[in-house]
Protein backbone atom coordinates (compact mmCIF):
# COMPACT_ATOMS: atom_id res chain seq x y z
CA UNK A 1 0.00 0.00 0.00
CA UNK A 2 1.33 3.50 -0.90
CA UNK A 3 1.86 6.20 1.77
CA UNK A 4 -0.15 9.19 0.41
CA UNK A 5 1.20 13.08 1.26
CA UNK A 6 0.81 16.24 -0.32
CA UNK A 7 3.72 18.10 -1.33
CA UNK A 8 3.65 22.13 -2.12
CA UNK A 9 6.32 22.94 -4.63
CA UNK A 10 6.70 26.50 -3.73
CA UNK A 11 9.09 27.60 -6.07
CA UNK A 12 5.85 26.89 -8.70
CA UNK A 13 2.93 28.11 -7.10
CA UNK A 14 1.89 30.83 -8.66
CA UNK A 15 -1.35 31.25 -5.80
CA UNK A 16 -4.19 31.28 -8.33
CA UNK A 17 -6.20 28.88 -6.04
CA UNK A 18 -7.68 27.00 -8.30
CA UNK A 19 -6.69 23.69 -5.91
CA UNK A 20 -9.29 25.58 -4.01
CA UNK A 21 -12.04 25.85 -6.07
CA UNK A 22 -11.29 22.78 -7.46
CA UNK A 23 -11.92 21.17 -4.08
CA UNK A 24 -15.08 23.83 -2.94
CA UNK A 25 -16.88 22.97 -6.05
CA UNK A 26 -16.13 18.88 -6.49
CA UNK A 27 -17.16 18.59 -2.55
CA UNK A 28 -19.92 20.81 -2.61
CA UNK A 29 -17.87 22.37 0.45
CA UNK A 30 -20.35 24.70 2.07
CA UNK A 31 -19.34 28.68 2.43
CA UNK A 32 -16.86 29.53 5.17
CA UNK A 33 -15.74 25.98 5.45
CA UNK A 34 -12.50 26.02 3.70
CA UNK A 35 -10.52 22.69 2.77
CA UNK A 36 -7.93 23.64 1.48
CA UNK A 37 -6.36 27.58 1.23
CA UNK A 38 -3.16 28.80 -0.28
CA UNK A 39 -1.15 31.41 2.08
CA UNK A 40 1.39 33.55 0.56
CA UNK A 41 4.66 34.02 2.72
CA UNK A 42 6.50 37.42 2.90
CA UNK A 43 3.76 38.57 0.22
CA UNK A 44 5.09 41.69 -1.59
CA UNK A 45 8.60 41.62 -0.61
CA UNK A 46 11.27 39.85 -2.51
CA UNK A 47 11.11 35.79 -2.20
CA UNK A 48 7.78 36.41 -1.86
CA UNK A 49 5.99 32.58 -1.71
CA UNK A 50 3.08 30.60 -1.81
CA UNK A 51 2.13 27.15 -0.15
CA UNK A 52 -1.28 25.52 -0.77
CA UNK A 53 -1.96 23.91 2.47
CA UNK A 54 -4.78 21.26 3.50
CA UNK A 55 -4.95 18.53 5.99
CA UNK A 56 -1.52 16.90 5.62
CA UNK A 57 -2.27 13.14 6.69
CA UNK A 58 -0.10 13.01 9.50
CA UNK A 59 1.79 10.30 10.59
CA UNK A 60 1.09 9.63 14.35
CA UNK A 61 -1.95 12.44 13.55
CA UNK A 62 -2.50 14.61 16.22
CA UNK A 63 -6.08 15.51 15.78
CA UNK A 64 -6.87 11.96 16.41
CA UNK A 65 -4.91 11.76 19.67
CA UNK A 66 -6.86 14.79 21.11
CA UNK A 67 -10.26 13.99 19.51
CA UNK A 68 -12.38 12.94 22.74
CA UNK A 69 -14.61 10.59 20.90
CA UNK A 70 -12.12 8.75 18.79
CA UNK A 71 -14.12 9.47 15.86
CA UNK A 72 -10.81 9.66 13.76
CA UNK A 73 -8.98 6.43 12.08
CA UNK A 74 -6.22 5.87 9.17
CA UNK A 75 -6.61 4.01 5.98
CA UNK A 76 -4.47 1.38 4.51
CA UNK A 77 -2.90 4.06 2.42
CA UNK A 78 -2.47 6.21 5.47
CA UNK A 79 -5.39 9.19 5.04
CA UNK A 80 -6.56 10.60 7.86
CA UNK A 81 -10.03 10.03 7.75
CA UNK A 82 -13.10 10.81 10.45
CA UNK A 83 -16.91 10.17 11.15
CA UNK A 84 -19.13 12.57 11.02
CA UNK A 85 -21.47 10.35 12.98
CA UNK A 86 -19.54 10.75 15.81
CA UNK A 87 -17.90 13.52 16.02
CA UNK A 88 -19.08 15.77 18.81
CA UNK A 89 -18.18 19.52 17.47
CA UNK A 90 -15.34 20.20 20.26
CA UNK A 91 -12.72 22.11 18.35
CA UNK A 92 -10.07 19.76 19.96
CA UNK A 93 -9.07 18.49 16.55
CA UNK A 94 -8.63 22.17 15.68
CA UNK A 95 -6.34 22.92 18.95
CA UNK A 96 -4.37 20.14 17.93
CA UNK A 97 -3.53 20.49 14.63
CA UNK A 98 -0.45 22.09 13.20
CA UNK A 99 -2.17 23.06 10.10
CA UNK A 100 -5.12 24.67 11.36
CA UNK A 101 -7.02 21.88 8.55
CA UNK A 102 -10.42 20.96 10.90
CA UNK A 103 -13.01 23.31 9.87
CA UNK A 104 -16.47 23.84 11.54
CA UNK A 105 -20.22 25.20 10.30
CA UNK A 106 -20.58 27.23 13.95
CA UNK A 107 -17.23 29.67 15.09
CA UNK A 108 -18.90 29.97 18.50
CA UNK A 109 -18.07 26.45 20.78
CA UNK A 110 -21.36 26.86 22.60
CA UNK A 111 -23.22 23.52 22.45
CA UNK A 112 -21.15 22.48 19.54
CA UNK A 113 -19.27 23.96 16.51
CA UNK A 114 -21.42 21.23 14.03
CA UNK A 115 -19.77 18.65 11.88
CA UNK A 116 -15.96 19.18 11.96
CA UNK A 117 -14.94 18.91 7.95
CA UNK A 118 -11.44 18.50 6.91
CA UNK A 119 -9.85 17.41 3.48
CA UNK A 120 -10.49 13.81 3.04
CA UNK A 121 -7.86 13.35 0.31
CA UNK A 122 -10.39 12.84 -1.91
CA UNK A 123 -11.41 9.60 0.08
CA UNK A 124 -14.70 9.86 1.75
CA UNK A 125 -15.36 8.55 4.76
CA UNK A 126 -16.51 5.56 6.40
CA UNK A 127 -19.72 4.86 4.68
CA UNK A 128 -19.68 2.57 1.43
CA UNK A 129 -17.43 4.24 -1.21
CA UNK A 130 -19.58 6.48 -3.53
CA UNK A 131 -22.25 5.58 -1.98
CA UNK A 132 -24.56 8.56 -1.58
CA UNK A 133 -24.24 8.95 2.44
CA UNK A 134 -20.57 9.70 1.73
CA UNK A 135 -21.18 11.84 -1.10
CA UNK A 136 -23.65 14.09 1.67
CA UNK A 137 -21.16 14.12 4.40
CA UNK A 138 -17.73 13.95 2.98
CA UNK A 139 -18.13 14.69 -0.85
CA UNK A 140 -16.28 12.72 -4.00
CA UNK A 141 -14.81 9.53 -3.05
CA UNK A 142 -11.51 10.04 -6.12
CA UNK A 143 -9.24 6.89 -4.54
CA UNK A 144 -11.46 4.42 -4.51
CA UNK A 145 -11.89 5.52 -8.15
CA UNK A 146 -8.66 5.12 -8.71
CA UNK A 147 -7.76 8.82 -9.04
CA UNK A 148 -5.71 10.96 -6.86
CA UNK A 149 -7.20 14.28 -5.30
CA UNK A 150 -8.59 16.64 -7.45
CA UNK A 151 -6.53 19.76 -6.38
CA UNK A 152 -3.22 17.71 -7.26
CA UNK A 153 -4.61 16.44 -10.34
CA UNK A 154 -5.59 19.98 -11.67
CA UNK A 155 -2.95 22.57 -10.71
CA UNK A 156 -1.58 23.72 -13.60
CA UNK A 157 1.67 24.35 -12.96
CA UNK A 158 1.84 21.15 -10.79
CA UNK A 159 3.17 22.87 -7.77
CA UNK A 160 0.66 20.42 -5.74
CA UNK A 161 1.75 17.19 -6.07
CA UNK A 162 -0.51 14.37 -4.73
CA UNK A 163 0.19 10.52 -4.15
CA UNK A 164 2.65 8.08 -2.77
CA UNK A 165 5.26 9.95 -0.79
CA UNK A 166 8.81 8.07 -1.90
CA UNK A 167 7.51 9.49 -5.36
CA UNK A 168 6.65 12.59 -5.11
CA UNK A 169 9.84 13.46 -2.82
CA UNK A 170 11.57 11.79 -6.25
CA UNK A 171 9.89 14.19 -8.52
CA UNK A 172 10.39 17.11 -6.25
CA UNK A 173 14.29 16.24 -5.76
CA UNK A 174 14.57 15.51 -9.22
CA UNK A 175 13.12 19.26 -9.73
CA UNK A 176 14.97 20.59 -7.49
CA UNK A 177 18.45 19.08 -8.92
CA UNK A 178 17.74 20.13 -12.10
CA UNK A 179 16.49 24.04 -11.41
CA UNK A 180 19.46 24.23 -8.84
CA UNK A 181 16.76 25.40 -5.93
CA UNK A 182 14.29 24.81 -3.76
CA UNK A 183 12.48 26.34 -0.93
CA UNK A 184 11.43 22.93 1.02
CA UNK A 185 8.90 20.34 1.28
CA UNK A 186 6.76 22.56 3.54
CA UNK A 187 4.80 21.01 6.08
CA UNK A 188 6.64 17.77 5.73
CA UNK A 189 8.94 17.68 8.94
CA UNK A 190 6.25 18.54 11.30
CA UNK A 191 3.51 16.06 9.39
CA UNK A 192 5.73 12.90 8.54
CA UNK A 193 8.74 14.00 11.20
CA UNK A 194 11.05 13.61 7.97
CA UNK A 195 12.10 15.83 5.13
CA UNK A 196 13.37 15.77 1.62
CA UNK A 197 17.32 16.22 1.28
CA UNK A 198 17.80 19.17 -1.09
CA UNK B 1 59.48 61.16 -25.90
CA UNK B 2 59.43 57.38 -25.03
CA UNK B 3 58.59 58.32 -21.41
CA UNK B 4 55.79 60.44 -22.47
CA UNK B 5 54.51 57.76 -25.06
CA UNK B 6 54.29 55.03 -21.36
CA UNK B 7 52.76 57.84 -19.36
CA UNK B 8 49.85 58.63 -21.83
CA UNK B 9 49.45 54.27 -22.22
CA UNK B 10 49.73 53.71 -18.71
CA UNK B 11 47.03 56.18 -18.12
CA UNK B 12 44.75 54.90 -21.05
CA UNK B 13 44.77 51.44 -19.38
CA UNK B 14 44.30 52.69 -16.35
CA UNK B 15 41.32 54.60 -17.81
CA UNK B 16 40.00 51.53 -19.68
CA UNK B 17 40.58 49.37 -16.48
CA UNK B 18 38.52 51.60 -14.10
CA UNK B 19 35.84 51.89 -16.95
CA UNK B 20 35.83 48.11 -17.27
CA UNK B 21 35.27 47.61 -13.43
CA UNK B 22 32.18 50.33 -13.07
CA UNK B 23 30.52 48.50 -16.00
CA UNK B 24 30.97 45.00 -14.84
CA UNK B 25 29.95 45.86 -11.13
CA UNK B 26 26.12 46.19 -11.92
CA UNK B 27 26.66 43.30 -14.82
CA UNK B 28 27.73 40.93 -11.71
CA UNK B 29 25.13 41.72 -9.43
CA UNK B 30 22.41 41.17 -12.25
CA UNK B 31 24.21 37.73 -13.32
CA UNK B 32 23.93 36.84 -9.69
CA UNK B 33 20.24 37.60 -9.47
CA UNK B 34 19.47 35.28 -12.74
CA UNK B 35 21.60 32.49 -11.64
CA UNK B 36 19.65 31.90 -8.12
CA UNK B 37 16.16 32.97 -8.04
CA UNK B 38 15.81 31.55 -4.27
CA UNK B 39 18.61 33.43 -2.75
CA UNK B 40 15.87 35.49 -0.90
CA UNK B 41 13.08 33.28 -1.02
CA UNK B 42 11.16 32.43 2.17
CA UNK B 43 12.84 28.88 3.88
CA UNK B 44 10.32 26.88 5.79
CA UNK B 45 13.67 26.03 8.08
CA UNK B 46 14.63 29.60 8.50
CA UNK B 47 11.22 30.28 9.51
CA UNK B 48 10.53 27.37 11.74
CA UNK B 49 13.80 28.64 13.33
CA UNK B 50 13.03 32.64 14.02
CA UNK B 51 9.69 30.93 15.94
CA UNK B 52 9.32 32.12 18.90
CA UNK B 53 7.48 29.35 21.48
CA UNK B 54 3.65 29.13 20.38
CA UNK B 55 4.09 30.99 17.24
CA UNK B 56 3.09 29.89 13.63
CA UNK B 57 4.20 30.34 10.56
CA UNK B 58 2.00 33.14 9.46
CA UNK B 59 1.18 34.55 5.84
CA UNK B 60 -2.00 36.19 4.14
CA UNK B 61 -4.78 34.45 2.76
CA UNK B 62 -7.65 35.85 -0.10
CA UNK B 63 -10.42 34.09 2.14
CA UNK B 64 -11.93 36.05 5.15
CA UNK B 65 -11.42 33.26 7.97
CA UNK B 66 -8.16 35.23 9.63
CA UNK B 67 -7.32 32.03 10.93
CA UNK B 68 -6.48 30.42 8.15
CA UNK B 69 -3.48 32.37 7.28
CA UNK B 70 -1.64 30.91 10.20
CA UNK B 71 -0.05 28.04 7.74
CA UNK B 72 2.40 26.04 9.98
CA UNK B 73 1.71 25.35 13.82
CA UNK B 74 4.87 23.53 14.60
CA UNK B 75 4.44 22.98 18.56
CA UNK B 76 3.06 20.09 19.76
CA UNK B 77 3.31 20.89 22.95
CA UNK B 78 -0.70 20.92 23.62
CA UNK B 79 -1.29 17.39 22.40
CA UNK B 80 0.96 15.90 24.46
CA UNK B 81 -0.39 18.29 27.76
CA UNK B 82 -3.76 16.87 26.71
CA UNK B 83 -3.37 13.39 26.41
CA UNK B 84 -0.62 12.66 28.55
CA UNK B 85 -0.36 15.15 31.44
CA UNK B 86 -3.28 16.58 31.85
CA UNK B 87 -4.91 12.81 32.60
CA UNK B 88 -1.99 12.23 34.52
CA UNK B 89 -2.45 15.74 36.79
CA UNK B 90 -6.31 14.01 36.81
CA UNK B 91 -5.57 10.29 37.52
CA UNK B 92 -2.97 11.39 40.42
CA UNK B 93 -5.27 14.70 42.02
CA UNK B 94 -8.41 12.40 41.62
CA UNK B 95 -7.43 8.59 42.67
CA UNK B 96 -4.38 10.03 45.18
CA UNK B 97 -7.32 12.37 47.56
CA UNK B 98 -9.59 9.15 47.70
CA UNK B 99 -6.50 7.24 48.81
CA UNK B 100 -6.02 9.99 51.33
CA UNK B 101 -9.47 10.35 52.45
CA UNK B 102 -10.07 6.49 53.16
CA UNK B 103 -6.54 6.72 54.91
CA UNK B 104 -7.54 9.07 56.98
CA UNK B 105 -10.59 7.23 57.81
CA UNK B 106 -9.19 4.49 58.59
CA UNK B 107 -7.21 6.55 61.10
CA UNK B 108 -9.36 8.75 62.71
CA UNK B 109 -12.59 7.65 61.98
CA UNK B 110 -15.80 9.32 61.63
CA UNK B 111 -14.98 12.48 64.00
CA UNK B 112 -18.07 12.55 66.76
CA UNK B 113 -19.37 15.48 68.34
CA UNK B 114 -16.92 14.95 72.00
CA UNK B 115 -19.88 16.17 74.24
CA UNK B 116 -22.58 13.76 72.48
CA UNK B 117 -25.53 14.79 70.78
CA UNK B 118 -27.48 18.09 72.21
CA UNK B 119 -31.00 18.68 72.65
CA UNK B 120 -30.53 22.59 71.17
CA UNK B 121 -29.81 23.50 67.44
CA UNK B 122 -28.19 26.72 65.98
CA UNK B 123 -29.36 28.06 63.18
CA UNK B 124 -25.43 28.00 60.97
CA UNK B 125 -26.50 28.80 57.53
CA UNK B 126 -30.00 30.61 56.33
CA UNK B 127 -31.99 29.74 52.75
CA UNK B 128 -29.92 32.07 50.50
CA UNK B 129 -27.15 30.98 52.16
CA UNK B 130 -28.10 27.14 51.58
CA UNK B 131 -29.65 27.84 47.89
CA UNK B 132 -25.82 29.80 46.98
CA UNK B 133 -24.46 26.48 48.32
CA UNK B 134 -26.26 23.95 46.10
CA UNK B 135 -26.45 25.94 43.21
CA UNK B 136 -22.63 26.30 42.95
CA UNK B 137 -22.01 22.25 44.42
CA UNK B 138 -24.94 20.66 41.50
CA UNK B 139 -23.77 22.51 39.06
CA UNK B 140 -19.66 22.02 40.22
CA UNK B 141 -20.43 18.34 40.16
CA UNK B 142 -22.53 18.05 36.95
CA UNK B 143 -19.24 19.88 35.14
CA UNK B 144 -17.24 17.96 37.05
CA UNK B 145 -18.70 14.79 35.87
CA UNK B 146 -19.37 16.04 32.33
CA UNK B 147 -15.62 17.27 32.06
CA UNK B 148 -13.54 14.04 33.28
CA UNK B 149 -15.90 12.66 30.56
CA UNK B 150 -13.82 14.64 27.97
CA UNK B 151 -10.62 13.48 29.48
CA UNK B 152 -11.53 9.92 30.33
CA UNK B 153 -14.75 9.44 28.57
CA UNK B 154 -12.87 7.36 25.58
CA UNK B 155 -10.75 5.46 27.99
CA UNK B 156 -13.27 4.39 30.47
CA UNK B 157 -16.50 4.53 29.17
CA UNK B 158 -15.84 4.23 25.05
CA UNK B 159 -14.94 0.39 25.37
CA UNK B 160 -18.09 -0.29 27.55
CA UNK B 161 -20.61 1.33 25.70
CA UNK B 162 -19.40 1.22 22.17
CA UNK B 163 -18.54 3.71 19.88
CA UNK B 164 -22.29 5.30 18.46
CA UNK B 165 -23.48 5.44 22.42
CA UNK B 166 -20.38 6.81 23.61
CA UNK B 167 -20.33 9.85 21.32
CA UNK B 168 -24.08 10.22 21.70
CA UNK B 169 -23.64 10.59 25.22
CA UNK B 170 -20.34 12.94 24.49
CA UNK B 171 -22.16 14.84 22.91
CA UNK B 172 -25.16 15.71 25.40
CA UNK B 173 -22.52 15.83 28.23
CA UNK B 174 -21.00 18.74 26.20
CA UNK B 175 -23.80 20.47 25.60
CA UNK B 176 -24.79 19.82 29.18
CA UNK B 177 -21.14 21.02 30.33
CA UNK B 178 -21.76 23.97 28.09
CA UNK B 179 -25.00 25.01 29.84
CA UNK B 180 -24.12 24.33 33.54
CA UNK B 181 -21.87 26.18 33.42
CA UNK B 182 -23.49 30.15 33.94
CA UNK B 183 -25.13 28.17 36.63
CA UNK B 184 -21.45 27.85 38.04
CA UNK B 185 -20.57 31.12 37.16
CA UNK B 186 -23.81 32.55 39.55
CA UNK B 187 -22.96 30.33 42.20
CA UNK B 188 -19.14 31.54 42.18
CA UNK B 189 -20.29 35.09 42.43
CA UNK B 190 -22.93 34.12 45.05
CA UNK B 191 -20.54 32.21 46.79
CA UNK B 192 -18.30 35.67 46.93
CA UNK B 193 -20.83 37.63 47.96
CA UNK B 194 -22.68 35.75 50.82
CA UNK B 195 -19.83 34.35 52.57
CA UNK B 196 -16.91 37.27 52.22
CA UNK B 197 -17.43 38.49 55.48
CA UNK B 198 -16.89 35.72 57.31
CA UNK B 199 -13.66 34.67 54.92
CA UNK B 200 -11.24 37.40 55.68
CA UNK B 201 -7.97 35.39 57.24
CA UNK B 202 -7.17 36.23 60.70
CA UNK B 203 -5.01 35.38 63.68
CA UNK B 204 -7.46 32.73 64.53
CA UNK B 205 -6.18 30.66 61.48
CA UNK B 206 -2.35 30.32 62.57
CA UNK B 207 -4.10 29.57 66.19
CA UNK B 208 -6.27 26.84 64.07
CA UNK B 209 -3.59 25.51 61.52
CA UNK B 210 -0.48 25.03 64.34
CA UNK B 211 -3.39 23.48 66.05
CA UNK B 212 -4.06 20.80 63.32
CA UNK B 213 -7.44 21.99 62.84
CA UNK B 214 -8.74 19.78 65.42
CA UNK B 215 -8.64 16.91 62.49
CA UNK B 216 -4.84 15.67 63.47
CA UNK B 217 -4.27 16.43 66.59
CA UNK B 218 -6.81 16.48 69.98
CA UNK B 219 -8.83 19.19 70.73
CA UNK B 220 -10.52 21.98 69.17
CA UNK B 221 -8.93 24.42 68.68
CA UNK B 222 -11.06 27.92 68.30
CA UNK B 223 -13.00 28.87 65.16
CA UNK B 224 -15.11 32.19 64.32
CA UNK B 225 -17.88 31.25 61.50
CA UNK B 226 -15.37 29.29 59.34
CA UNK B 227 -12.29 28.16 60.48
CA UNK B 228 -8.72 28.13 58.35
CA UNK B 229 -9.65 25.05 56.26
CA UNK B 230 -13.25 26.50 55.22
CA UNK B 231 -11.35 29.83 54.18
CA UNK B 232 -9.41 27.62 52.08
CA UNK B 233 -11.86 25.86 50.75
CA UNK B 234 -13.88 29.28 50.06
CA UNK B 235 -10.58 31.27 48.25
CA UNK B 236 -10.00 27.91 46.18
CA UNK B 237 -13.58 27.91 44.98
CA UNK B 238 -13.56 32.03 44.35
CA UNK B 239 -10.12 32.04 42.86
CA UNK B 240 -10.25 28.47 41.14
CA UNK B 241 -13.84 28.91 39.98
CA UNK B 242 -13.18 32.78 38.53
CA UNK B 243 -10.16 31.00 36.05
CA UNK B 244 -12.30 28.04 35.38
CA UNK B 245 -15.35 30.47 34.21
CA UNK B 246 -12.37 32.71 32.31
CA UNK B 247 -10.71 30.25 30.84
CA UNK B 248 -13.99 28.09 30.04
CA UNK B 249 -15.91 31.57 28.44
CA UNK B 250 -12.37 31.65 26.07
CA UNK B 251 -13.40 27.88 25.20
CA UNK B 252 -17.05 28.89 24.27
CA UNK B 253 -15.57 31.33 21.47
CA UNK B 254 -12.63 30.13 20.46
CA UNK B 255 -12.48 32.10 17.10
CA UNK B 256 -12.04 35.50 18.63
CA UNK B 257 -8.19 34.53 19.31
CA UNK B 258 -5.49 32.48 17.99
CA UNK B 259 -4.39 28.93 18.48
CA UNK B 260 -1.65 29.31 20.80
CA UNK B 261 -3.76 31.20 23.05
CA UNK B 262 -6.93 28.86 23.07
CA UNK B 263 -4.40 26.19 23.66
CA UNK B 264 -3.44 27.66 26.86
CA UNK B 265 -7.07 28.67 27.88
CA UNK B 266 -7.83 24.52 27.74
CA UNK B 267 -4.28 24.42 29.74
CA UNK B 268 -5.65 26.46 32.58
CA UNK B 269 -8.81 24.84 32.57
CA UNK B 270 -8.11 20.82 32.77
CA UNK B 271 -5.29 21.68 35.25
CA UNK B 272 -7.48 24.01 37.91
CA UNK B 273 -10.39 21.90 37.34
CA UNK B 274 -8.58 18.76 38.57
CA UNK B 275 -6.80 20.31 41.50
CA UNK B 276 -10.47 21.98 42.20
CA UNK B 277 -11.72 18.45 41.98
CA UNK B 278 -9.78 17.44 44.78
CA UNK B 279 -10.23 20.22 46.86
CA UNK B 280 -13.72 19.08 46.87
CA UNK B 281 -13.22 15.81 47.22
CA UNK B 282 -11.97 16.38 50.59
CA UNK B 283 -14.35 19.02 51.29
CA UNK B 284 -17.13 16.88 50.61
CA UNK B 285 -15.75 14.30 52.50
CA UNK B 286 -15.71 16.18 55.51
CA UNK B 287 -19.18 17.67 54.66
CA UNK B 288 -20.92 13.97 55.09
CA UNK B 289 -19.05 10.76 56.07
CA UNK B 290 -16.18 12.37 58.18
CA UNK B 291 -17.53 14.25 60.42
CA UNK B 292 -20.82 13.75 62.57
CA UNK B 293 -23.17 16.37 62.48
CA UNK B 294 -21.39 18.51 59.78
CA UNK B 295 -24.02 17.86 56.59
CA UNK B 296 -26.91 19.19 58.82
CA UNK B 297 -25.66 22.60 58.37
CA UNK B 298 -26.10 22.71 54.88
CA UNK B 299 -28.99 20.20 54.96
CA UNK B 300 -31.76 21.73 57.41
CA UNK B 301 -29.31 24.95 57.99
CA UNK B 302 -29.56 23.93 61.59
CA UNK B 303 -26.60 22.11 63.67
CA UNK B 304 -25.83 20.46 66.81
CA UNK B 305 -25.20 23.26 69.89
CA UNK B 306 -22.35 21.20 71.00
CA UNK B 307 -21.09 20.54 67.59
CA UNK B 308 -21.68 24.03 67.14
CA UNK B 309 -19.25 25.02 69.94
CA UNK B 310 -16.70 22.26 69.70
CA UNK B 311 -15.76 23.46 65.75
CA UNK B 312 -16.79 26.76 66.00
CA UNK B 313 -16.57 28.36 68.96
CA UNK B 314 -15.83 32.01 68.56
CA UNK B 315 -18.71 32.28 66.46
CA UNK B 316 -21.68 30.41 68.88
CA UNK B 317 -20.05 33.37 71.56
CA UNK B 318 -20.90 35.79 69.25
CA UNK B 319 -24.12 34.35 67.99
CA UNK B 320 -25.16 34.44 71.46
CA UNK B 321 -24.18 37.91 72.77
CA UNK B 322 -25.53 39.25 69.70
CA UNK B 323 -29.34 37.82 69.45
CA UNK B 324 -29.29 36.32 72.37
CA UNK B 325 -31.30 33.22 73.07
CA UNK B 326 -33.74 33.26 69.62
CA UNK B 327 -30.58 31.85 68.32
CA UNK B 328 -31.06 28.42 69.38
CA UNK B 329 -33.67 26.16 68.96
CA UNK B 330 -35.12 23.71 70.89
CA UNK B 331 -35.12 23.21 74.49
CA UNK B 332 -32.61 23.35 77.25
CA UNK B 333 -34.11 20.17 79.26
CA UNK B 334 -33.90 16.57 77.48
CA UNK B 335 -36.98 15.97 76.20
CA UNK B 336 -37.79 13.04 78.23
C1 LIG C 1 -17.46 28.09 34.67
C2 LIG C 1 -17.96 27.74 33.58
C3 LIG C 1 -17.36 26.70 32.67
C4 LIG C 1 -17.34 26.79 31.32
C5 LIG C 1 -17.92 27.91 30.47
C6 LIG C 1 -16.67 25.62 30.82
C7 LIG C 1 -16.45 25.35 29.49
C8 LIG C 1 -15.69 24.29 29.03
C9 LIG C 1 -15.43 24.03 27.64
C10 LIG C 1 -15.93 24.90 26.49
C11 LIG C 1 -14.65 22.93 27.56
C12 LIG C 1 -14.10 22.31 26.29
C13 LIG C 1 -14.81 21.03 25.97
C14 LIG C 1 -16.22 21.30 25.55
O1 LIG C 1 -16.42 22.05 24.57
O2 LIG C 1 -17.13 20.80 26.19
C15 LIG C 1 -14.43 22.47 28.91
C16 LIG C 1 -13.69 21.35 29.24
C17 LIG C 1 -13.53 20.88 30.54
N1 LIG C 1 -14.09 21.43 31.68
FE1 LIG C 1 -15.19 23.11 31.77
N2 LIG C 1 -16.30 24.84 31.88
C18 LIG C 1 -16.71 25.45 33.05
C19 LIG C 1 -16.54 24.98 34.33
C20 LIG C 1 -15.94 23.79 34.67
C21 LIG C 1 -15.87 23.24 36.01
C22 LIG C 1 -16.44 23.86 37.24
C23 LIG C 1 -15.18 22.06 35.90
C24 LIG C 1 -14.82 21.02 36.92
C25 LIG C 1 -14.59 21.14 38.09
C26 LIG C 1 -14.81 21.89 34.52
C27 LIG C 1 -14.08 20.83 34.06
C28 LIG C 1 -13.70 20.65 32.75
C29 LIG C 1 -12.85 19.58 32.29
C30 LIG C 1 -12.20 18.50 33.15
C31 LIG C 1 -12.74 19.72 30.91
C32 LIG C 1 -11.97 18.82 29.96
C33 LIG C 1 -10.53 19.19 29.90
C34 LIG C 1 -9.78 18.36 28.88
O3 LIG C 1 -9.74 17.14 29.02
O4 LIG C 1 -9.25 18.97 27.96
N3 LIG C 1 -15.29 22.96 33.80
N4 LIG C 1 -15.07 23.32 29.78
S1 LIG D 1 -3.05 18.00 9.16
FE1 LIG D 1 -4.31 18.32 10.99
S2 LIG D 1 -6.26 17.36 10.54
FE2 LIG D 1 -4.78 16.56 9.03
S3 LIG D 1 -3.97 14.66 9.96
FE3 LIG D 1 -2.58 16.31 10.56
S4 LIG D 1 -3.38 16.99 12.54
FE4 LIG D 1 -5.02 15.81 11.58
S1 LIG E 1 -14.40 18.35 16.72
FE1 LIG E 1 -15.10 16.27 16.29
S2 LIG E 1 -13.39 15.28 15.27
FE2 LIG E 1 -12.58 17.12 16.24
S3 LIG E 1 -11.82 16.43 18.24
FE3 LIG E 1 -13.93 17.14 18.55
S4 LIG E 1 -15.20 15.30 18.32
FE4 LIG E 1 -13.18 14.81 17.45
Amino acid sequence: MARMKFLCDADRCIECNACVTACKNEHEVPWGINRRRVVTLNDGKPGERSVSMACMHCTDAPCASVCPVNCFYTTADAVVLHSKDLCIGCGYCFYACPFGAPQYPKTANFGSRGKMDKCTYCAGGPEADGSPAELEKYGRNRLAEGKLPLCAEMCSTKALLAGDGDIIAQIYKERVAKRGYGSGAWGWKVAYKETIAI
Amino acid sequence: MLNRLSTILRGGLAAFILALALAAAPEAARAQGSVNPTAQSVKEQQLLDALKPGAAITGRVTIPNAQAASLIQPGRDWRAFNQETLPRIGAVALLGMLALLVGFYMLRGRIRIDAGASTMRILRFGSVERVTHWLTATSFLVLALTGINVTFGKTILAPVMGPEAFAAWAGFAKLTHNFVGFAFMLGVVLTFLVWIKDNIPDSTDLGWFAAGGGLLGKGHPPAKRFNGGQKIVFWSVVVGGFFLALSGWHLLFPTQEGIADVQWHATIHGTVAYLMMALILGHIYIGSVGMEGAFDAMGSGEVDLNWAKEHHSLWVEQEMARKGTPAIIGSAQPAE
